[in-house]
């Protein structure tokens, strides 16, 4: 208990820096310093915003931006965790498998989308393949690893005492993996958010990354930070419930 | 009824090192034997050979009936809680009932709920006891269970197994370099030096044992470990 009010202060205080900064953003603006031009200033960003929020296109941009990360998260994270679950369990699946996605993992992902516009087109699919390009790799690498590391002592122990091979596997292994898969997740997810930035540069006609760049052509910089703001609070909203996940996927390690 | 631990000529080697010579060795139902030797006298490798962790032998060690092992380490899941870790692998429907009753048998009664890294060293290894006891083992292998507690705590633990062998009777093979701990519990001691039984003892001391009660039986055993007690002191 005590530990978990110790930490809520602590999550409240990593506030402090950002909206420090935000103040000088304003400062800087109000003086004149800083040239709507170059960059709006933050109450000139939150009414764009307000006026975005209220006509429906910040939404619209939204619920189209989430898809693609959703839907890329969701592909990502099946081929990852598939692949992680067969070469983290199975011998013969780690002899096939680990190594051609050791050496595509060395790739950029970043660096494929003129592979993927030539396979793809410039439609949704290239965004989804990004996205999930970007997933899979670090889940498939943490999953992997983190079965591999299990206490061997744990298994001999459950095999002595009559578990099954699938109740190892449940109980033991698996169970033993979640700590290091939960940090391909959040790496994962930062990854998502990024793939997504990048994929929506693709000619998009929707969503966020076409809000930001339509604003680009107008010189309004103040839609442009809007739609950047948008990105950063999906990044720490997302992370935030993932922190929230592990604290309870991995409440056996405390209290 | 067949002994339930009957090996005869077992031989085992790790490359050109030979750690295990023509192990002989029967253990009667019920039975309470302590392996003793310094570290590296293969004594960890026919434990593990005892409960089937490793199969690569060369001779016959048959093990009949059910096999339930504690380790120096308890070896609990930690991400489940004590009473699974006690239940799972059971296959019983009343895995929790079961866990429940073995709880109480090891003192535990309040723990069925924690997890297992908020236990204490010594109340772990209660856990690993009670887990192992609940398969109603006919061979029951302790390697070192108490080597990692402290003292006060160690003395706890082995007027608990004495306990709970006499409540279950399995044949137990304890395995430790704690000479006063096998001459308190076991009724044959047998000394493990490379790999051979170079010594037999059998304690027919009356129970529960006291310390000064062993201390003549203890000397000689030492001397069979190469301990000279009389020339240390």
């Amino acid at each position: 208990m005590a530990l978990s009010l110790a930490r809520k202060p602590a999550l409240q205080l990593r506030w402090i820096s950002p909206v420090a900064l935000v103040l000088l953003w304003q400062l800087a603006s109000s003086t004149g310093v800083l040239s709507p031009e170059k960059l709006a200033s933050p109450l000139t960003v939150a009414q764009s915003a307000g006026e975005l929020i209220a006509d429906g296109q910040l939404a619209d941009a939204f619920v189209v931006s989430l898809g693609r990360v959703f839907f890329g998260f969701l592909i990502g994270g099946v081929v990852g965790v598939a692949l992680g679950l067969v070469s983290g369990l199975s011998r013969w699946g780690e002899t096939l498998l680990d190594p051609p996605v050791q050496m595509v993992r060395t790739l950029p992902h970043l660096g494929l989308i003129p592979l993927f516009i030539l396979w793809f087109g410039i439609g949704e699919e290239p965004k989804l393949a990004l996205v999930a390009s970007g997933v899979a790799f670090p889940l498939y690498l943490n999953l992997h690893s983190g079965i591999r590391q299990t206490d061997p002592g744990l298994v001999e122990a459950a095999r002595v005492l009559g578990y099954s091979r699938l109740e190892r596997i449940v109980h033991v292994v698996l169970p033993s993996a979640v700590p290091q898969t939960m940090v391909g997740l959040r790496i994962a997810l930062g990854t998502a958010w990024l793939s997504l930035i990048v994929g929506e540069q693709i000619n998009a006609d929707a969503g966020l990354g076409f809000l930001i760049n339509n604003a680009r052509e107008f010189l309004r910089t103040d839609v442009v930070v809007v739609g950047l703001v948008v990105y950063a609070l999906l990044g720490l909203t997302t992370d935030a419930l993932v922190r929230l996940l592990e604290r309870r996927v991995l409440r056996w390690r405390t209290r | 009824m067949a002994n339930p631990v009957s090996i005869r000529g077992l031989r085992k080697a790790f490359g050109a090192r030979t750690v295990l010579d023509g192990i002989d060795l029967e253990i009667a139902p019920g039975e309470f034997v302590a392996l003793l030797g310094r570290s590296g006298c293969g004594k960890s490798t026919l434990l593990r050979i005892l409960a089937g962790l490793d199969r690569e032998i060369d001779s016959e060690a048959r093990v009949s009936g059910a096999v339930s092992i504690a380790f120096q380490q308890p070896r609990l899941l930690p991400w489940r809680k004590v009473w699974r870790n006690i239940a799972l692998g059971l296959h019983k429907p009343d895995g929790r009932a079961i866990a429940l009753k073995a709880l109480r048998e090891v003192r535990l009664p309040d723990h069925a709920d924690a997890w297992p890294l908020t236990l204490s060293g010594g109340e772990a290894q209660r856990v690993s006891l009670a887990r192992a006891l609940v398969r109603e083992p006919d061979v029951l292998l302790l390697d070192e269970p108490f080597g990692a507690l402290d003292a006060l705590t160690r003395l706890a633990m082995h007027h608990l197994v004495e306990d709970l062998w006499a409540k279950h009777r399995p044949a137990v093979l304890l395995v430790t370099h704690d000479v006063d701990e096998a001459l308190l519990l076991a009724d044959r001691i047998l000394v493990l030096d490379e790999g051979r039984i170079v010594a037999t003892h059998h304690v027919d001391l009356p129970r529960p044992r006291r310390r000064a009660s062993v201390v003549e039986q203890r000397t000689r055993v030492l001397a069979d470990l190469g301990v000279d007690v009389e020339t240390a002191a």
